[in-house]
């Protein structure tokens, strides 16, 4: 089944062009790595369709409707577009986790939110907080974090914020999971817990995005690749097209500078 | 009157100034810090004038001025006084908060967003809590001041502590005039352990 859809879209910062028309699409379940030098426009890509910014021209589709229009959403306010974000998550390079919450409430804060806007919040009040406990501690156990659920951020390493903030983006079970460089922040010897949880949510079928440098990463974990340069998708294929037998010039002068 | 019925006056000035300008304050830290300009620059003159001005002059004028200019005159001094106090404390505050709000990093507000915050949310439940952290330093140094400020009243003649000693010099007394320091001192002193206190409490997080 075909989830997203992204046609033709473009992003100018001032009069740097960043995105100069993306096209793909992408099936429910599938995972894609998104890889390229930076300038290429992943983190724009990325930014642009979870409304981070707004796209100055081209579509974005879910499940074959338009979400978003260049032509009559690229002024769209926050308000207009809250109902909109929620279909996607987004997990960020640095985290950006909620300082003066523990671990659990981090997790539980935006899905409490939302449901205090549901009619019938006031009368099972208890009833719905527990089921959204219960489901972030499900959740943080899937990320191996069941014995940091009273801990502090300041208090966790980094690849224990990143995988609270996974955990977080979880919670409101979003259609498509999106990656921001996920392990950039991260020591070296910190990486490989990300991507484990990473690969384990693939074989969970979680529909997921991920912007990477992690060349091997994205080939064992992707089932398709994305190569960007210079704000368009110059090639996209399976991980043994695009990594092991790209056609692309600029795909070849990437990898081999990447594997240098 | 005796200094510590003076020193009541004082107390019930700072209480009441410092409940109603750090609400203010934050209000006025919103406008300041509007994308829509006209606002901007009309809260940051305001500031400006507020804080270019004497608050011995600001306590005059609030005091003299609607009598004078629109013939509605000010019949409670304490009430002159507290409007001066309030609108002076709420020009300062909201500085201290427009910092701490600047402080905090683009990346709350996004990760708000992405998880379906509205941006009111955003505030009150992500950002505002870490600027109070941030703050709490430049707030207390804010509020020490104005316990001492609070004898400023006096100008118009709001009976406040050394006014009241004032009164003793008068009969030859000096002595009254030299203690009322302590009151400000023990009071300080006071609130020196309560702030250091908060801070420890948000020690918490970083």
């Amino acid at each position: 089944m075909r989830i997203l859809e992204v046609q033709d879209l473009y992003k100018s910062f001032g009069k740097t062009e960043v995105l100069k028309g993306v096209n793909f699409s992408m099936d429910e379940g599938e995972v894609i790595s998104v890889i390229g030098s930076s300038g290429s426009g992943k983190t724009t890509l990325l930014r642009c369709i979870n409304f981070l910014e707004r796209a100055d021209t081209g579509k974005i589709l879910l499940d074959g409707e338009v979400l978003f229009d260049g032509d009559s959403d690229n002024k769209a306010s926050a308000k207009e577009i809250r109902a909109k974000q929620l279909n996607f998550g987004l997990v960020f390079q640095d985290f950006n986790l909620f300082p003066q919450y523990n671990v659990l409430d981090n997790v539980m804060l935006a899905p409490t939110l939302l449901a205090k806007e549901r009619p019938d919040f006031k009368e099972n009040k208890k009833e719905i907080t527990d089921e959204i406990r219960k489901n972030a501690e499900a959740i943080l156990a899937r990320v191996g974090l069941s014995d940091k659920l009273e801990s502090y951020p300041c208090q966790l390493s980094g690849g224990q914020k990143q995988r609270v903030s996974i955990a977080r983006a979880l919670a409101l079970r979003p259609r498509v999971l999106f990656f921001d460089e996920p392990t950039s922040a991260l020591d070296p010897e910190l990486t490989g817990e990300i991507l484990k949880v990473i690969k384990q949510l693939a074989a969970e079928k979680i529909t997921m995005v991920i912007v990477t440098h992690e060349i091997d990463f994205a080939k064992a974990v992707s089932d398709k690749i994305i190569f960007m340069s210079e704000g368009i998708v110059a090639e996209m294929g399976t991980p043994e097209e695009v990594i092991d037998n790209p056609k692309n010039e600029r795909t070849k002068a990437f990898l081999s500078k990447m594997f240098e | 009157m005796s200094l510590f019925e003076g020193f009541y006056t004082n107390f019930i000035i700072f209480v009441l100034t410092l409940l109603m300008s750090l609400p203010l304050g934050l209000i006025i830290s919103f406008g300041s810090r509007m994308k829509f300009k006209p606002i901007r620059w009309l809260t940051r003159t305001f500031v400006w004038i507020i804080r270019g001005t004497p608050l011995m002059l600001q306590l005059f004028v609030v005091m003299y001025a609607p009598g004078i200019l629109f013939d509605i005159p000010i019949r409670s001094r304490m009430t002159a006084a507290l409007i001066a106090f309030v609108i002076n404390y709420a020009a300062y505050f909201s500085e201290i908060f427009r910092g701490g709000i600047d402080s905090i990093s683009k990346g709350q507000y996004e990760a708000c967003q992405v998880l379906g915050m509205t941006k009111a949310q955003a505030f009150f439940k992500v950002v505002l809590f870490q600027v109070v952290k941030r703050i709490v330093a430049p707030i207390s140094n804010e509020v020490i001041t104005l316990v001492k400020d609070t004898s400023l009243a006096r100008v118009i003649s709001v009976a406040e502590i050394i006014m009241c000693a004032e009164r003793f010099t008068k009969q030859g007394l000096i002595w009254p005039l030299f203690s009322t320091g302590l009151y400000f001192l023990v009071f300080n002193g006071l609130l020196t352990i309560m702030f250091s206190s908060i801070e420890k409490k948000l020690d918490y997080f970083e």
